[in-house]
């Protein structure tokens, strides 16, 4: 090949900054760093004259001030007397947790209605799809609104349930049981109660939920060694020890344990006077958000589900059956891991979906993070600047988690190139 | 093999059996059931409970709609109807309220006597969209055209619009209606000057701003062809500056004068007024539009190879899609007033759209991408072989092919907008679905109404939403070239 030194000898004009290709793209990106740098000054010096005027500055001290407001729904501690900070740690903490409930909900309701639509069976598979495709052509907020009609309009208070003849009788076996004002269900009672933990700020941790997270994480660990340990022996010898009972024993043996040695049982919620009481009494606003999100996900999960076993050919079915699988092991070692690479980026942006839209608990009231930093909080203090700022770097934050750890999944599951 | 030579074997047939129809089992309707609802007893357990379902939601539903009542003026006259026709107890749907609120769904607060600007504008959108999405059947684009013209005059008459419009559509539609039989094309024209026109008779004023954009723009065009002799590159760049010029400093002066001069102003409306169906088309056809070439031109810079211009897109593109829309419409309304300059204020709509263009933009700048990289590299080299430079190259060889790959994709997101369109009830504005409906019921007559506003505007919702999702199998089964 004949080296063209092109302009190598030319001597640098001033036109070559837009007609050399080396050169364009350097004068671009300055005009693009000025202007970039131009708007935001104009954006900054506008804040700040416009705040003058106010006679606001820009801090975060409102953050420590007394807050003055209740919040009925709560994971940890909190009372009218705290700060605004400790509210916007509740709000995000009841984010957090309508996000996980919604998220697991949902990826349940969703791989059985994706299954269910691939069903031989006519009717039932019709009737998925009419669902899937009700649910994903209309917006949320209706289903959110629909649903909060249902439970403020058409469900009985608790006195309903009252009598030998109640109008109204609890569902699931008699441990929950719906009204207008709360959803009532049963709670954990132990009759050995080992006590609680203090992390400080008020947080207090049960020590018999640490007890049973260490023994679940534990026997996950042994069961991925007991595995480990099989697979290596199938490589020596050709013969794979028999490991299911172990597994089995392992994940559930200890559990069980802790449960009779703690004496873990649970309290149905029976109504005394005008109230249930025994059990727990959720929030409305978190079941019509935690039901109205999960049928909604729930639809466009079902859909990436079915998409991603369509998108496994057939010819990995039959050439499993050609290789002597049965079905099963079909499903579970040819069909699945290849779906599930299909599956599993589209599932984690409906993950953060489901997180973002839970912001429209302002629609049902109910104090998540944009309920109490974005919404009383900033009422009250006036300081919409800051915490508008503060309640869009959390929620980036959360998203950026969220799609890191599930990335780091898709990563452990995708197809390993040699 | 038998040999023919030797005559026929004993045990061979000499003459074909008649023909015997199949076993019931496998015929007809019985095999259908067979093989569709009962085939194991998974299957038939299925189907019963498929049939519950659909029980179920009969029984529970049906006589509700059957007893529904259309004409009342109020939810307590609705009831006594319904108890006097069906028995006392009996319940049924109150969907008068459609029929007595119907205005306001469509039109919000919009002053009834203006009705027809709306309606005139929804009607000539389809005459907007002919060329773009009907450009492929000729008779398609006659059905659409002749029943948009149909209902949109009808709709004027029956609104009592001024001769004059009524006669201005009447023209546009025949126009629009022998332009599409030959040249559809010149119907682009139209196209790219329906948002003005759309923006003028929805919110009025002085019809001298739409002319002074559009001399913006000529002058534009002028500085592009004399710079043009100079240098191509000056020819894009002074095309840009001078429209902005005239745009920041001369047009807005000039219409003022040349309004006083001569007016040709209609009554302006106010955002607040504008509500229901009206504010969620406008939002969603608005935000759909920009979206689209934003969505490129960040995709296309996320995929750059200038550090500066892809991380500048990754940013933008991440940050929107890690904040909920409802925080960036909150943006909208409480935070825009610090960004501007002091004594600025605008329009609560328009920026309400600058929101969920940029919103929507985001995500369709990732859809956008994933249709740039599943495009084999060949493809990108074969157009630098070709010595195509890179606009040429993504104009007429990856864009088109890209976007076509991610046409799915980008349905989705234009029906997620319109669908999000919602969202802009909290913050004030009267979409159909939430702050409308709160304000029907919040009259004594309908107070207490759910379910009917609700299976409305979901009915509405759906329509559209489906509907889009529909066309994007057509055009993804149209569009496909390979024969896969």
């Amino acid at each position: 090949m004949t080296e063209v030194p092109l302009g190598a000898e030319q001597p640098f004009r001033l036109s070559m900054l837009v007609y050399d290709r080396r050169y364009r793209s350097m004068t671009f990106q300055v005009i693009v760093f000025i202007l970039v740098m131009a708007l935001g000054w104009w954006l900054v010096n506008n804040t700040i004259r416009n705040l003058a005027a106010l006679g606001k500055d820009f801090n975060f001290g409102f953050l420590f001030q007394r807050a003055g407001y209740d919040i009925p729904q709560r994971l940890i501690p909190y009372s009218s007397d705290d700060t605004h900070l400790r509210a916007t740690i509740v709000g995000l903490l009841n984010t957090i947790l309508i996000s996980f409930m919604g998220c697991v909900a949902a990826t349940i309701l969703g791989v059985a209605i994706g299954i269910a639509r691939l069903s031989h069976n006519w009717l039932f598979a019709r009737l998925m799809a009419i669902y899937v495709e009700v649910f994903r052509n209309i917006p949320l907020l209706l289903w959110i609104l629909i649903i909060y009609a249902i439970f403020t309009d058409v469900l009985p208070p608790p006195n309903a349930y009252r009598g030998d003849d109640p109008q109204w009788s609890m569902i699931f076996f008699d441990q929950v049981a719906l009204t207008n004002r709360y959803t009532a269900v049963p709670a954990f009672g132990m009759s050995n109660d080992p006590g609680t933990i203090d992390l400080g700020a008020r947080i207090t941790v049960n020590l018999a939920l640490i007890a049973f997270l260490v023994v679940i994480i534990g026997g996950w660990i042994a069961r991925r060694a007991i595995l480990a340990r099989a697979q290596a022996i199938q490589d020596r010898t050709g013969h794979r020890p028999v490991t299911w009972w172990i597994n089995l024993a392992v994940m559930t043996v200890p559990s069980v344990l802790l449960i009779w040695y703690f004496g873990l049982h649970l309290l149905a919620p029976e109504l005394k006077g005008f109230n249930f009481s025994g059990g727990n009494n959720l929030n409305n606003a978190l079941v019509v958000l935690w039901l109205a999100l999960t049928l909604y996900t729930g639809a466009f999960i079902a859909e990436i589900v079915r998409g991603g076993v369509l998108a496994v050919s057939k010819g990995q079915t039959e050439a499993a059956f050609a290789l002597g699988l049965r079905p099963k092991a079909t499903m579970n070692l040819v069909i699945l891991p290849q779906a599930l690479r299909v599956i599993i980026p589209p599932l984690i942006s409906q993950y953060l979906n489901l997180t973002k839209n839970s912001s429209l608990a302002i629609a049902v009231g109910y104090m998540d993070l944009r309920g109490t930093l974005g919404g009383t909080t900033q009422n009250q203090t006036g300081r919409e600047l800051e915490s508008i700022v503060l309640m869009m770097l959390i929620y980036l934050v959360l998203s950026l988690i969220i799609s890191a750890g599930m990335n780091a999944f898709n990563r452990s599951v995708r197809l390993k190139e040699r | 093999m038998s040999n023919p030579n030797h005559g026929p074997d004993a045990y061979l047939r000499e003459e074909m059996l008649p023909e015997m129809p199949p076993p019931a089992r496998e015929t007809g309707m019985v095999k259908w059931l067979h093989e569709n609802l009962f085939s194991g007893p998974v299957n038939a357990g299925l189907t019963v409970l498929g049939l519950l379902i659909v029980w179920f939601l009969f029984d529970h539903f049906y006589p509700w709609f059957a007893h529904s009542v259309w004409n009342a003026s109020s939810l307590p006259e609705c009831r006594k109807i319904i108890a006097e026709t069906w028995g006392e107890g009996a319940g049924g749907a109150c969907f008068a309220v459609i029929r007595e609120r119907w205005n306001q769904y469509i039109y919000g607060f919009y002053p009834p006597g203006l009705y027809w600007r709306p309606t005139l504008v929804f009607g000539l959108l389809f005459v907007a969209l002919a060329p773009i999405l009907f450009s492929i059947s000729r008779n398609i684009r006659r059905i659409v055209l002749m029943t948009a013209a149909i209902a949109t005059l009808l709709s004027l008459v029956a609104l009592n619009t001024p001769s004059i419009w009524l006669g201005v559509a009447v023209a546009i539609f025949a126009v629009a209606l022998l332009v599409a039989e030959r040249h559809q094309m010149w119907l682009l024209g139209f196209s790219a000057f329906y948002p003005l026109l759309g923006v003028w008779l929805i919110w009025g004023g002085s019809f001298w701003w739409i002319i002074m954009i559009l001399a913006g723009m000529g002058f534009g065009w002028l500085a592009f062809i004399i710079a043009g002799r100079l240098s191509p590159l000056l020819a894009g760049s002074s095309a840009i500056v001078v429209t902005l010029l005239v745009w920041v400093f001369l047009s807005g002066d000039a219409a003022k004068d040349a309004e006083n001069l001569y007016s040709l102003a209609i009554t302006r409306v106010d955002s607040e007024a504008i509500g229901g169906f009206l504010l969620a088309i406008t939002i969603g056809v608005a935000g759909i539009t920009m979206s689209l070439p934003l969505g490129i031109v960040l995709a296309l810079a996320r995929r750059s190879d200038m550090f500066l211009v892809s991380s500048l897109a990754v940013i933008f593109i991440e940050f929107i899609r890690g904040v909920p829309l409802i925080t960036l419409l909150f943006v909208a309304q409480l935070l825009l007033n610090y960004f501007l300059p002091p004594g600025t204020s605008f329009d609560i709509v328009l920026r309400v759209i600058i929101m969920v263009t940029l919103f929507a933009a985001a995500y369709m700048a990732e859809v956008i991408r994933g249709g740039l990289a599943a495009l084999p590299a060949g493809q990108y080299e074969a157009a630098d072989a070709l010595g195509l430079d890179y606009w040429k190259a993504q104009r007429l060889i990856v864009l088109p092919q890209a976007l076509k790959i991610s046409i799915p994709g980008i349905v989705s997101t234009f029906i997620g907008m319109f669908k999000d369109t919602t969202l802009v009830a909290f913050v004030g504005l009267y979409e159909p679905l939430k702050n409308i409906s709160d304000a029907v019921r919040a009259n004594i007559e309908w107070k207490g109404i759910y379910w009917e506003p609700f299976i409305f505007v979901g009915a509405i919702f759906f329509i559209i939403c489906f509907s889009m999702s529909r066309y994007s199998m057509y055009l993804e089964r149209r569009l496909q070239r390979d024969n896969r």
